[in-house]
């Protein structure tokens, strides 16, 4: 886990390595303040020997501008290095998550996601940059202070070997039963979250059906044990500082006492035996941060592995070859789409990778030349999206073949393929930013001129225009300003700029009205003449002039044919014209 | 101390990093309103105090005990004497200890009965505000006043701000016991700590102004984050990856070049306050030795103020950090009591509902009478305070608009004069493209929102006379988005109605259509329903939505029909459920399938707020008007 993350560290390497020896330098100076100030008081004093005194001094006043500057400089390499290695982290995460492919990304929460790439990368960053001030310090710290305390006498050094081990076996006894109520904590904690964020999303429920009180009494439970078991876990956790002070304490009063007669026998100096006080004090310094650092560590585990369970998602669909994009090889080699033909080859597929579980399209066999204008209708779960995503090789088939300009889709450069082929989502979004440029998603070359005409196609011209900043009206993020009919419009006409081979529309326009919608295909028509249109619609009135309308049932294809055909002998088609026009009178 | 502050130990409730720089409006007075929060609790901090103050006077003793412990007894070589002090040392840490114990065990308590009880408040508050309230604010703002904001004030109670408390005594217990000690030695100790002091603000006001950058450019960050990851698939479908990579990247540089300013200069502060402090341990060394070899200067007076001048910088690095998380704990107050402080939805109805029964009074039907408290019958009415008594009249569903205006903001208006009338029994769509106006007359009609003018009544009765909760307890709502509760399928049935028995509950999923597919869930109706139905279909939650209503029985329903694509074979079911359940019921539907419209025994047309058709179906049709439109398919119907 540690080597897969320590990658990241790229040009930051030679930077964290200088950080050990700014913390060992800082240390040193810091820790011989006690040890020198102890000289002056045992030598420079009774021999009233003043300029020894000023000596030390001076020396004890250059070293603590040394450990200043040392300690500032390891402070500035631990932001540099601890914010540069989140950096590197976010992009990795950011670029691999751009590389999924959509099986990918299903298995992923989008809420997931964005945690991934917001908090963990920062609770990396925060142990990381903790780990640079502390985690050598720490053990350094200790260090010095036993090897001072045994400079200064080492027979009065034994009681810090003695006060360790208990400080430490004391702290861990505490710290490991806490690890059990903590968890009980968190349980609770969200427990009392999901029931404030579901009444959030459910209020008018809650209003609805008057459960004010009994939403309040439950809300009341859950956050009362949550106070409880807080209540127990701190009670735990506050007995840390005080056995820690006993333990310290006790040692204090064991080196005054066995220190005391040793100065009473001459064999300790007043000034050495105040400066092993302050190292007793010292000790209690580096405890607490070993302890920081430990359940740091553990916290930041679980978004480590969170984080890692990204970067090690293999993209599931990749480009067959390794030909750089824009090289040499590339541009001569790599085909391209020659047209819009669509042929699916007994074609199986199943969303599962593993290949368990249910086909969602089974034996799909259906050919469709360039130009056409090809409709697909069906219930849910009858496997339409599944199909048209096929063809831009958002999934790939499970068995079978599908092929676009008489060539296996998987044999094309992704980008080659998808840039040929124009797709409107079936859940579509606006980014931030003015209509234009999301128009120019579609091409980033487009010139005004292309815009208004793909615009126009989409029935989306007129609208925009009444916008008061026409194309450059800003949509806020997620394109909040705009209707649903007109965001698919905006979404069609982006799609449209790409002028592509084959143009899918997966239940593009069901908040497009009739008439506009009759509209957009009319313009369609005339526009659109080269371009092989796939669409999928639930109102019968949208497909019906289509050249071929094919009807799928539970992931298999009931019927190809033109509206005249299949409503005068599909049973499968039938139905569902039966259950639109229930009681219609008049509908063309 | 640990020079790094003391993260709390107990997990925290929030996910966000902590802002820094949020300053209170009003310091006093949110202060108060925390207090009223102590309760009895407010008892318990006088003990906190009297530990508070035992616990900073052992520590300042224990180093003031040096002085006569190396002056009287180790100096002399008085090993009794040392015996005897150092038992009384010994005494005076304990009872610091145990102070210090009991100290922090009660503002545990305090800290979470305090944060308890401002939770339960505030979920409470919500509870009774207005949907207006909920319309303004999103979700993740809400959540935060229960998550961070609840969070920073219990953790301010917990540990903050006794140590920050302590802190100030021990600082200035430093300073007065450095002053008895020797003023000379104090006097230069003084130049030194106002230079520490001066640079600890400085820096701290410094860095404050980095971070607040530094969460400018991670909001924009995140915000990019949070587009690309919901737009993935359009960013994939329209090949934009290296865009978005690229874009992303001159973000991520700008946020990790504030990010490592305002990261270098909060951490900074530490070795500069730290060796400052050493710097004045060192010349405190210096000139108390000069003083010691004059002679104006005992060495125990020596060796215990250099030892308060070791710890000094530590009190003053407290200071600064704990101020800041208690400004930080009373702006999150500040918030929440922003909250509580929202109006609430005013219920002043006095017209109740009641069970009731007819009783022999030589009349056809018999007189109409309050049910004894111990039975219960199938029999409703509303009880209508009067002069002379409450007078009953029977519940029967009848909801009459009368020249009803209304506006969400005040300022544009939604619904204007509209006029209808509902029998009891009767089915009246609403038709009509979005926005006209169709889910608003729903809302109105269980005082969701209240209108601006004219007058809805039920039964007669006007609505705004009527106790809001009785009023919706007469009201069954299907919503279009289907909300459910995590717990068991059979829980989130009796949703509709508290005493529902277990056959009560399945009899309503059966007369929905849903009884099938729950019984074939791993658990049947014990089933466990996580995340808002997330592991049910959209047209499975329908139906459990349709069943909740049942199980309520109200004589008016009003159902959102779902627009969305279902398969028909589902699609089939609701609508055998919805008809099941509109049966005998006055019933708004806002229609979106041509079979509801059909049967309904009034269709109301609405555009733009306004009522622009009303009749049947066959009346509508030969009128050739915007109905004629939306059915043929020449408008959209939605």
């Amino acid at each position: 886990m540690i080597r897969k993350l320590w990658s990241y560290i790229g040009s930051y390497k030679s930077l964290i390595i200088l950080s050990p020896l700014c913390v060992m330098l800082d240390v040193v100076c810091e820790l011989s303040m006690p040890f020198l100030m102890g000289k002056i008081v045992d030598r420079g004093i009774p021999a009233l020997n003043l300029q020894y005194i000023i000596q030390i001094g001076i020396l004890m006043i250059g070293l603590a501008l040394v450990a200043m500057l040392f300690g500032s400089l390891n402070h500035r390499l631990a932001a540099v290095v601890s914010q540069g290695y989140a950096a590197n982290l976010r992009q990795a995460l950011f670029d691999q998550v751009q590389s999924f492919s959509f099986s990918n990304i299903d298995t992923f929460s989008t809420a997931s996601l964005v945690t991934r790439l917001t908090n963990d990368v920062t609770q990396l960053q925060n142990t990381l940059l903790m780990s640079m001030r502390m985690l050598t310090r720490a053990p350094l710290m200790l260090i010095c202070v036993l090897v001072f305390a045994i400079t200064i006498n080492a027979k009065l050094a034994i009681i810090m070997f003695i006060a360790i081990p208990v400080l430490v076996a004391g702290i861990s006894l505490v710290v490991g039963q806490a690890e059990r109520f903590f968890k009980a904590v968190q349980e609770k904690i969200d427990a009392v979250n999901s029931t404030v964020e579901e009444n959030l999303i459910g209020i008018r429920v809650v209003k609805a059906f008057v459960r004010a009180p009994y939403e309040k009494t439950k809300f009341k439970k859950s956050s009362d044990e949550l106070s409880d078991t807080a209540i127990r876990a701190g009670n735990l956790v506050v007995t840390i500082m005080p056995i820690m002070l006993l333990i310290l304490n006790t040692a204090t009063i064991a080196v005054i006492w066995f220190g005391g007669r040793m100065v009473a026998n001459h064999q300790l100096g007043t000034g050495e035996l105040a400066g092993f006080i302050s190292y007793v004090m010292l000790i209690l310094q580096s405890v607490l941060m070993v302890s920081t650092i430990f359940m740091m560590l553990a916290r930041a585990r679980a978004s480590a592995q969170r984080i890692i369970e990204v970067l090690d998602t293999i993209p599931s669909i990749a480009d067959k070859g390794q030909a750089l994009p824009g090289s040499a090889a590339a541009e001569a080699g790599e085909p391209t789409v020659q047209h819009g033909g669509i042929e699916f080859r007994h074609v199986d597929f199943k969303y599962t990778a593993s290949g368990k579980g249910e086909d969602v399209l089974s034996d799909i066999n259906v050919v469709i030349q360039p130009g056409e204008f090809v409709a697909l209708v069906g219930g849910t779960g009858s496997g339409k999206s599944t199909m048209v995503s096929l063809i831009p090789r958002l999934y790939d088939v499970t068995r079978g073949q599908v092929l676009v300009g008489d060539l296996d889709v998987r044999d094309y450069r992704l980008a080659t393929l998808r840039s040929a082929i124009g797709v409107v989502l079936q859940n579509n979004v606006l980014f931030s930013g003015t209509i234009r440029e999301n128009l120019m998603w579609g091409n980033p070359a487009a010139s005004q001129q292309e815009i208004k005409e793909a615009a126009q196609n989409a029935q989306a011209h007129d609208f925009i225009m009444a916008f008061p900043d026409g194309y450059d009206t800003d949509l806020g993020q997620g394109g909040v300003n705009v209707s649903g009919g007109q965001k698919q419009r905006l979404c069609i006409a982006r799609a449209l700029l790409k002028k592509p081979r084959i143009l899918i529309m997966d239940d593009s326009t069901s908040a497009v009205d009739s008439d506009t919608e009759a509209k957009i295909r009319a313009s369609f028509r005339e526009n659109l003449k080269g371009t092989t249109i796939l669409t999928i619609a639930q109102r019968i009135s949208s497909v019906q002039e289509a050249d071929k309308i094919i009807v799928l049932d539970d992931g298999h294809i009931v019927g190809i044919g033109t509206h005249a055909e299949l409503i005068a002998s599909n049973p499968a088609y039938q139905a569902i014209c039966a259950s639109q026009m229930e009681g219609a009178v008049v509908n063309g | 101390m640990a020079e790094q502050q003391q993260r709390p130990i107990i997990p925290s409730r929030g996910t966000g990093p902590r802002m820094v720089f949020q300053k209170p409006k009003n310091i006093g007075a949110t202060t108060r309103r925390i207090l009223v929060y102590f309760g009895r609790s407010k008892y318990a901090l006088i003990i906190v105090f009297t530990m508070l103050f035992i616990s900073t006077g052992s520590a300042l003793a224990g180093s003031y005990f040096l002085k006569p412990l190396v002056n009287n007894y180790i100096l002399p070589g008085n090993l009794q004497g040392l015996a005897v002090a150092l038992a009384v040392l010994g005494a005076i840490y304990l009872v610091g200890v145990v102070a210090s114990y009991f100290q922090g065990r009660v503002m545990v308590r305090i800290g979470q009965k305090t944060a308890n009880l401002m939770r339960k408040d505030l979920f409470e508050k919500l509870q009774d505000l207005p949907l207006k309230f909920f319309d303004a604010h999103t979700h993740g703002e809400l959540m935060s006043r229960f998550t961070n904001d609840i969070d920073n004030v219990e953790m301010a109670i917990e540990q903050s701000v006794v140590s920050l408390i302590s802190s100030v005594l021990i600082f200035a217990g430093t300073l007065v016991m450095m002053v008895i000690l020797s003023p000379i030695l104090f006097a230069v100790a003084a130049i030194i700590l106002v230079l520490m002091i001066f640079l600890s603000t400085t820096l701290s006001k410094k860095s404050t102004g980095y971070f607040r950058i530094q969460q400018k450019s991670l909001g924009s960050l995140n915000g990019y984050i949070e587009e690309m990851v919901e737009g993935l698939k359009v960013v994939k479908v329209f090949g934009h990856e290296h865009v978005a990579s690229k874009e992303f990247s001159g973000l991520n540089e700008k946020y990790r070049s504030s990010a490592t300013t305002a990261t270098f200069l909060s951490g900074v502060v530490m070795p500069i306050m730290g060796n400052l402090g050493r710097v004045l341990y060192a010349t405190v060394a210096i000139v108390g030795g000069v003083l010691a070899i004059s002679g104006r200067l005992d060495t125990g007076s020596l060796v215990a103020f250099l030892q308060y001048s070791y710890q000094i910088s530590q009190p003053i690095n407290q200071i600064t950090n704990q101020l800041s998380v208690v400004l930080a704990a009373l702006a999150g107050a500040e918030r929440i009591f922003e909250v509580m402080d929202q109006q609430v939805e005013i219920d002043d109805g006095t017209v109740t509902l009641v069970n009731v029964m007819y009783v022999e009074d030589g009349t056809e039907d018999g007189a109409l009478v309050e049910a004894p408290a111990n039975t219960k019958t199938n029999e409703w009415a509303w009880s209508v305070p009067g002069s002379n008594g409450h007078t009953l009249v029977p519940l029967k569903g009848d909801v009459r608009f009368d020249h009803v205006v209304f506006s969400y903001d005040g300022v544009t208006p939604v619904l204007r004069d509209i006029s209808l009338y509902a029998k009891p029994g009767q089915t009246i769509a609403l038709v009509g493209s979005t926005g006209a106006g169709k889910t608003t007359i729903s809302n109105l009609i269980n005082r969701f929102y209240d209108i601006q003018d004219g007058t809805i009544t039920y039964d007669g009765i006007d609505i705004k006379t009527i106790h809001k909760s009785d009023l919706r307890h007469s009201l069954g709502m299907v919503l279009q988005d289907t909300h459910l509760f995590t717990g068991t399928v059979i829980d989130n049935i009796r949703y509709g109605r508290l005493d529902a028995t277990d056959d009560d509950c399945k009899l309503a999923a059966k007369r929905a259509s849903a009884d099938s597919f729950i019984r074939r869930l791993p658990q049947g109706y014990d089933t466990i329903i996580t995340g808002d139905g997330g592991n049910l279909s959209q047209g499975q939650r329908q139906l459990l939505a349709i069943a909740r209503a049942y199980a309520a029985d109200p004589p008016v329903m009003i159902l959102d029909e779902a627009t969305s694509s279902i398969d028909t074979r589902t699609e089939h079911l609701i609508e055998q459920g919805m008809d099941a359940l509109m049966e005998g019921r006055t019933v708004f539907v806002i229609a979106h399938r041509l079979s509801t419209i059909h049967n309904a025994s009034a269709i109301i047309v609405l555009e733009h707020g306004e009522i622009v058709e009303r009749g049947n179906h066959n009346s509508l049709l030969a009128e050739k008007g915007r109905y004629f439109q939306l059915y043929t398919g020449q408008a959209a119907l939605e």
